[in-house]
């Protein structure tokens, strides 16, 4: 997804790069073997200052620093796990009215399909009340945290399309995915590890694959990096069989002594570079298989999320999340595919409450308690909802973008609120609606953004995440 | 002269990675006051960028009816009243008032716009205003016309007509040119460039030897004969052509398309000119006598991603794939960008809603083909193969004189042996579908699309004026929609009946009518094969006895076994049916019949290419009795409905060839034919663009949604590009009109390119866009000096790199000096050689070149080098994907030849930013990051170079430590190392063959690819040196230069 990174006009003089340092500063090419003779520390300045990713001061005031994006990919049901709806269930098995499906287009089912009753039981959480399924106990402890949107609207109903909008803000491919925006915007904190990581679990991998995470038009260093929870976290991380620790130290001592001699040869500061990415691959060999050793954490801390060491899940990647967080990580995006339940509804969903509840919950919870909630932007949810009504015989559910919804906590959410209502069949958004775009333009505002304003010149035209829409949802800002 | 505000990009590093872009404000040393404001420069882009999205082409979005994009409008009276630009008079000119009005609701633009103009830009309007306002269309749509080429004292360093332009351009500047580049740098530099390969040892020493005055000419003419360099050059185009071997989307299937990857390859090696290039690539099928080659070039605008989720509207992503095809061109062919006005008339460029569905017209009358395939032997063998049937059937022929009244006989038996057939319209249970899509055509035939199901059981009810329903009649019939024209849809074209089965108004009068099951007595068809077991790709993981066989075993109530039409590879795509006779006669008379066809030989993945899935097919009922399947073949039975007299010869041939094999006395001639089909070769297939018979209405669609389709719309093109001169609405002539020698944008795009692959920024640095927001032109005069330089070469792509690469301009040293750097940071003004990273594929081709592991193979079907296994299994890519790790010298073949599935890009080249062909690219990013040193350390296929290169260090690099050190030095960056350099190599070896040779060192778990099989080493080593060699190999390769044209 990195194609035509493109000239940057109107940019920020604080990520005027290392080209201009060495003009500006008289470095004489070839100092930086001396800058080397000074330590570490100036070695890190130095990098600091060649760094576009180096932490930037949004325009606005920010709420959120960073982002934890939990993307249950496959478009969880909103009738079973948030949006209740009695009058569903009494009309379980009648056919919808007809005027709700004018210009409806279902993906699998004949829309006039019969309608479904909701499948589990709600009850009220927390001192907000908020009505939660039974299916989500773990959340409901922490509901007074978070903010329920029920009135979430998307463009497309094929799973590819509409994960590609809800992480790019557009239905075709190659625009840059909201954790590229947020490093564009913002940088990174972390010396040594990316600036935004990317985990999967599940059953599938995410439709649409790289592009979900990809920087689109702007530059490479955006995209998303996909870490593994087993394994090499990252790729081609580890030494390879007969280097050890000594060899590789000796070999990039040797290669950073060639690379300084040619600096000083020919004279480009591309080299200097260059050096630079192998230290800092050195130093990601190191901290990355820190950052991933969960079994460092306490035991209670463990069973909190119900992560295991060694056993890859998603209760592992959101405790993973938090640790790469808390070292600097700008954005971390966790996709969960597996909420695609065309059938198999109340078994399936069953088994991914049990797979999900938990850690969504136990991080938000983790997060408060640690007093990063307060500046880290938790989100949650699919690419769109489910149909009210049937598909199949009585335990399935249809592609739906008319109504569905999602969650968010920290970073300047209104905690404790539910936003916004589908009507009586959770099959129209009707009160309060958040589009894709709505959605987008409040979370960058909290990241201290002005949506309009966060642009990137391609192809002779601003870009943005909002593409040329997006209201600020202001009942959800704190 | 005029003051230059360069915005330029520079390439760095930082934590991670990165490529930022700064702006930098670059003025020339002695410069002078302008003395006439050039509009095209300095006017242009200014209200391009801060008024046009209001006030230019788009009339929709068009405030207060102003237009400043042209004249007429500017001079007009607007809404208010009030004229927005008097000419030279800036005081009476609303636009200057308003923009420098202090008044919030006054003042332009708007402060919401976030575009407020600068002090600088306000003075420029006024200056404009005051000297007259002259107009002038964008520079880049006026057709390029040869300019002169400038009068410059170089003292003798300029070469060609490219090095006045820049010498001019550079005196300017306060610049000098840098000497000429060493021999050794040049010939490296001259490598990349034009094959992607470094040059070998001998070659650099040839050269360097080489005493002749042309000695460099020779050089640059070895290499454009390299068949590398249509490699190297193919790469780039198939950026622009977005080429991957998968589908994209969610499935992200793989496609079989290589066929275009060669021809791309091929094309360049044999210097087809560029507009032959361009035309074959849009409309090479509609070329007259086309040939395979032709058509397969059309495969470009078949790269677009297909999206086969379940669920899809094909009609949806039929559309997004237009869309992309526009898109491509755009970029690839125009340099614009164009996409804008699929949605609204474009803000910047004077390309309105209409126009662009205009040209989308002339695209839009096309299948979506998938065609069989060939390479040259397999060609050749086709040949035989068909010469040989004709010489037995011409055989026959001869020994039997009458052989034309005998057919006739028999012709007179079965020409109207047929009982009447009536077509039915069913309609498709969409929950039954498994979530394809049945698309019912005019001839009520069903095309299955979209999701593609590997065991569904469809069903479909209908009703028929027929009064009395004695059989059914299956048709399956091609579409060029179909894998190799279908009848089915597997991806050999073929399907598999596993049941048919049917139900009816019951007879028994205590029924009343309800539906009960029909039996069938009997099935036949015109197709039936031995049984066999079901193909490997299909295979469904359970442990059934899956087979396929004749009709009768779709009937058979066996879940199992299936009918299927595949004969062998030449007759697996014709259309066949089969009939099945009812037990009892049953009164229909309207009363609904419900046919369930069960599909259930596909293999376990839905998500991947295993459907066995029909095609396309059509039902009809007939009240005859004692009804079978034709056994005559589709085409033949309908030559004989032409009189005899009118056949033609090959019609006569074709009637002949199925008469002869129901001669039971040519029996052995018959075998003999049926042996020879079974030797037909399997082929390839390859997505190709074919006519439709029936042409579409091209309609404008309401900001691009294809369910809101606006007025209908003609081929056409463009009021601002070069005028259509022929009548046609066909693709060929809008191929035609691309090339056309007065397009204005299409050589200048290229020749960009171009000059941006060899110098790493384009003349106008946005290579994509050349419309009115493109970045200024370093060197306009000589882009247009290029571009018909180019068209007057017969638009020669070889001709066009001799030329730049023979320049001096090319030749000269990248090194650079502080005050060069201070003066020109970003080598705009060309006083020095390029000096970049190369691209990804070039930095693993460098590997495997310089280690000697390289195998220079050119064309074939793509390959999967190593690569994690996990990458290609949930939870990480979608599905299961095939990722079959090439064994021996196939893993080392060009990274152009790497498999390349678009929602799961191979990482070694994706760290190095190759774009993964979900859109068009023109220009990659170039990145510098950890990323990118972890995997030249650490990536498996690195590694391998590294020990290959340490072994034939060992074996052929001399005797002492220091000849060694100069000969792996020498193999990967041509030149040999400096006194220093051999000794920080030499200490890293010592160092390492002591750490080796140590009690208890692993040196073979470094040294060898598989410890346990040790390389044979070459006399008189040792492991540990072995294993050291392979560390200071594996620094040769890491190298920044290793990777870097120099």
């Amino acid at each position: 997804m990195n194609c035509q990174d493109h000239l940057y006009r109107g940019g920020d003089p604080k990520t005027i790069a290392r080209r201009w340092f060495f003009q500006q500063c008289g470095v004489g090419l070839g100092s930086l073997a001396g800058l080397h003779l000074l330590g570490p520390d100036a070695v890190a300045a130095k990098e600091q200052s060649d760094n576009p990713l180096a932490p930037k001061t949004p325009p606005l005031k920010a709420k959120a620093k960073r982002v934890i994006y939990l993307f249950m990919a496959g478009a969880p049901s909103h009738l079973e796990l948030f949006d209740n709806k009695p009058q569903l269930a009494k009309f379980d098995g009648t056919l919808p009215p007809p005027d709700l499906l004018k210009g409806y287009r279902a993906a699998f089912i004949n829309p006039n399909s019969k309608l479904l009753g909701p499948k589990f039981k709600f009850a009220k959480h927390g001192k907000s009340g908020a009505e939660l399924s039974e299916l989500l106990p773990h959340l409901a402890k922490v509901v007074d945290d978070i903010a329920i949107v029920k009135s979430m609207t998307t463009d497309a109903f094929n799973h590819a399309p509409a994960q590609i909008m809800m992480n790019t803000g557009s239905t075709q491919f190659g625009r840059p995915s909201f954790g590229s925006w947020t490093t564009y915007g913002l940088g990174s904190e972390s010396q040594d590890l990316p600036a935004f990581v990317v985990f999967s679990s599940g059953s599938k991998g995410p439709s649409g694959g790289n592009s979900n995470w990809g920087s689109g038009f702007l530059p490479t260093v955006h995209q998303g990096v996909q870490f593994r929870s087993g394994g090499d976290p990252v790729l081609y991380l580890s030494n390879p069989r007969g280097v050890d620790t000594n060899l590789q130290r000796d070999s990039l001592d040797a290669l950073r002594d060639l690379n300084k001699a040619r600096l000083d040869a020919v004279g480009d500061p591309e080299i200097s570079t260059r050096i630079s990415s192998f230290e800092m691959a050195y130093r990601m060999q190191t901290s990355a298989p820190d950052v991933m050793d969960i079994s460092k954490e306490p035991k209670h801390i463990l069973e909190m999320y119900g992560a295991e060491p060694g056993k890859p899940s998603f209760a592992n990647n959101c405790l993973l999340a938090r640790r790469l967080i808390e070292r600097g990580v700008r954005f971390v995006e966790l996709f969960h595919e597996a909420w695609d339940q065309h059938g198999n509804l109340m078994n399936d969903l069953k088994k991914n409450c049990k797979n999900t509840d938990q850690a969504s919950a136990a991080l938000v919870m983790d997060l408060k308690q640690r007093g990063l909630l307060d500046d880290t932007l938790v989100i949650w949810g699919g690419e769109f909802g489910r149909t009210p009504m049937v598909q199949g015989g009585s335990d399935g559910r249809d592609h739906h973008p008319n109504a569905f919804t999602m969650w968010m906590a920290g970073g300047g959410i209104k905690p404790g609120i539910t936003l916004g209502e589908s009507d009586e069949l959770g099959f129209q958004a009707v009160k309060d609606k958040v589009h894709v775009h709505d959605l987008h333009a409040t979370l960058l505002q909290l990241l201290g953004f002005d949506h309009t304003k966060l642009t990137y010149r391609f192809q002779g035209r601003d870009f943005r995440l909002t593409d040329v829409s997006g209201n600020i949802v202001k009942g959800l800002l704190a | 002269m005029s003051h230059v505000m360069f915005r330029k990009k520079i390439l760095c590093a930082g934590a991670l990675a990165c490529a930022m872009f700064i702006v930098v404000g670059l003025r020339s040393a002695n410069a002078a006051e302008p003395t006439a404001i050039d509009f095209t420069r300095e006017i242009r882009p200014i209200l391009s960028d801060k008024c046009f999205a209001c006030h230019g082409p788009d009339e929709a979005k068009r405030k207060a009816k102003l237009r400043l994009d042209t004249p007429e409008g500017a001079f007009a009276k607007g809404a208010s009243g009030e004229v927005a630009i008097v000419a030279g008079k800036p005081d009476e000119s609303e636009l200057i008032e308003r923009i420098l009005s202090d008044d919030a609701d006054q003042k332009m633009p708007p402060a919401k716009t976030g575009k407020p103009l600068t002090k600088a830009e306000i003075d420029k309007l006024k200056a404009w205003v005051a000297s007259g306002a002259s107009y002038r269309k964008h520079w880049a749509f006026e057709a390029p016309a040869r300019p002169d080429v400038p009068k410059v004292t170089t003292s003798g360093w300029d070469k060609n007509a490219i090095d006045a332009f820049v010498f001019e351009r550079m005196e300017k500047a306060g610049l000098k040119p840098s000497p000429e580049a060493d021999r050794v740098t040049l010939l490296r530099r001259l490598n990349l460039d034009l094959i992607g390969l470094p040059p070998t040892p001998q070659e650099v020493d040839a050269f360097v030897n080489d005493k002749s005055p042309n000695a460099y000419e020779k050089q640059v003419d070895r290499l454009l004969a390299s068949p590398h360099y249509g490699e190297r050059w193919g790469r780039l185009w198939l950026d622009a052509a977005r080429y991957a071997d998968s589908d994209g989307y969610e499935k992200d299937k793989s496609r079989q398309v290589w066929f275009y990857r060669d021809w791309v390859i091929n094309a360049l090696n044999k210097d087809l000119p560029y507009d032959q290039f361009i035309i074959d690539q849009i409309a090479g099928d509609q070329r007259p006598n086309a040939t395979q080659e032709q058509i397969v070039a059309t495969g470009f605008l078949r790269n677009s991603m297909i999206n086969e989720e379940g669920g899809v509207d094909p009609e949806q992503f039929r559309m997004e794939a237009m869309f992309d095809r526009m898109d491509a061109i755009g970029k690839g062919v125009l340099g614009l960008t164009i996409q804008c006005a699929q949605c609204h008339s474009h803000k910047y460029d004077p390309l309105t809603h209409e126009e662009y569905y205009k040209m989308f017209a002339f695209l839009n009358n096309s299948y979506e083909g998938n065609i069989a395939v060939y390479t040259p032997e397999e060609q050749r063998k086709r040949s035989d193969i068909f010469r040989e049937i004709k010489a037995i059937e011409t055989d026959l022929q001869h020994k039997t004189p009458d052989w034309l009244a005998k057919m006739a006989e028999w012709e007179s038996k079965v020409a109207n042996n047929q009982p009447k057939w009536t077509v039915v319209r069913p309609e498709v249970d969409e929950i039954s579908t498994g979530g394809c899509k049945y698309i019912i055509q005019d001839d009520g035939s069903l095309i299955e699309s979209g999701y593609a199901p590997t065991k569904h059981t469809v069903k479909l009810t209908f009703k028929t004026d027929v009064k009395t329903v004695r059989a059914i009649r299956l048709e399956l019939l091609n579409d060029a929609d179909l894998p190799r024209g279908g009848p089915g849809r597997s991806i050999l074209g073929t399907g598999a009946l596993s049941e048919f089965i049917v139900q009816g108004p019951s007879s028994k009068p205590e029924d009343k009518g309800k539906q009960v099951n029909l039996k069938i007595v009997s099935a036949t068809s015109d197709v039936n094969h031995a049984e066999r077991p079901l193909e490997a790709i299909y295979a469904d993981k359970s442990d059934k006895k899956r087979i396929t066989g004749p009709i009768s075993f779709a009937i058979d109530g066996k879940d199992d076994t299936a009918w299927s039409h595949d004969i062998d590879p030449g007759r697996r795509n014709l259309p066949r049916k089969a009939v099945f006779r009812l037990e009892r006669a049953v009164e229909a008379s309207r009363r609904p019949f419900v046919i369930n066809i069960r599909q259930n030989h596909g293999g376990w993945n839905s998500d991947d290419n295993q459907n066995y899935n029909l095609g396309r097919f059509r039902i009809s009922v007939t009240d005859a009795e004692n009804a079978e399947a034709d056994p005559l073949p589709t085409n033949v039975r309908e030559i004989l409905a032409i009189p005899r007299d009118k056949r033609t010869p090959l019609q006569v041939a074709a009637v002949f060839s199925h008469w002869r094999s129901t001669v039971p006395a040519w029996k052995a001639e018959n075998e003999r034919i049926e042996a020879l089909w079974k030797s037909h070769p399997e082929g390839t297939t390859q997505l190709v663009l074919e006519d439709r018979t029936q042409p579409r209405t091209t309609h404008m669609l309401d900001r691009g949604d294809f369910l809101k389709p606006k007025q209908a719309v003609s081929a056409g093109v463009p009021a601002f590009l070069n005028a259509l001169k022929t009548s046609g609405a066909d693709r060929l002539t809008f191929a035609r009109w691309l090339v056309a020698r007065d397009a204005p944008t299409t050589a200048r795009a290229f020749v960009n390119r171009v000059w941006q692959a060899d110098f790493g920024t384009g003349i106008v640095s946005t290579s994509e866009d050349l419309g009115s927001q493109c970045d200024a032109p370093s060197h306009p005069e000589l882009l247009d000096w290029l571009a018909v330089e180019f068209m007057d070469r017969g638009w020669s792509q070889k001709a066009l790199h001799r030329l730049i690469v023979t320049s001096a301009t090319y030749r000269q040293s990248s090194r650079v000096t502080p005050e060069l750097h201070a003066k020109d940071p970003y080598n705009r003004l060309l006083a020095r050689g390029p000096r970049f990273r190369v691209d990804a594929e070039i930095v693993r081709d460098i590997a495997l070149a310089a280690s000697g592991l390289l195998n220079p193979e050119v064309g074939g079907p793509s390959v999967y080098p190593p690569a994690p296994d996990f990458l290609f299994q949930p939870p990480v890519s979608y599905g299961p994907k095939i990722w079959n790790e090439a064994k021996g010298d196939e893993r080392a073949r060009r990274a152009i030849y790497t498999f390349r599935y678009r929602s799961v890009p191979y990482p070694a080249l994706l760290a190095f930013d190759a774009p993964n062909g979900d859109f068009a690219c023109v220009r990659r990013a170039r990145s510098n990051t950890p990323l990118q040193a972890l995997t030249t350390l650490n990536e498996p296929l690195f590694l391998d170079c590294a020990r290959t290169l340490a072994m034939t260090t060992l074996r052929d690099g001399g005797q002492s430590d220091t000849d060694r050190v100069a000969f792996a030095f020498r193999r990967c960056l041509a030149r040999s190392p400096s006194e220093d350099e051999s000794r920080t190599l030499v200490t890293l070896l010592e160092k390492e063959v002591d750490r080796f040779s140590r009690t208890g060192a692993t040196p073979w778990s470094l040294a060898a690819s598989d410890p346990k099989k040790p390389p044979k080493l070459p006399k008189g080593s040792t492991p540990a040196e072995l294993a050291a060699w392979t560390a200071v190999s594996r620094v040769l390769l890491n190298l920044d230069e290793t990777i870097t044209k120099e």
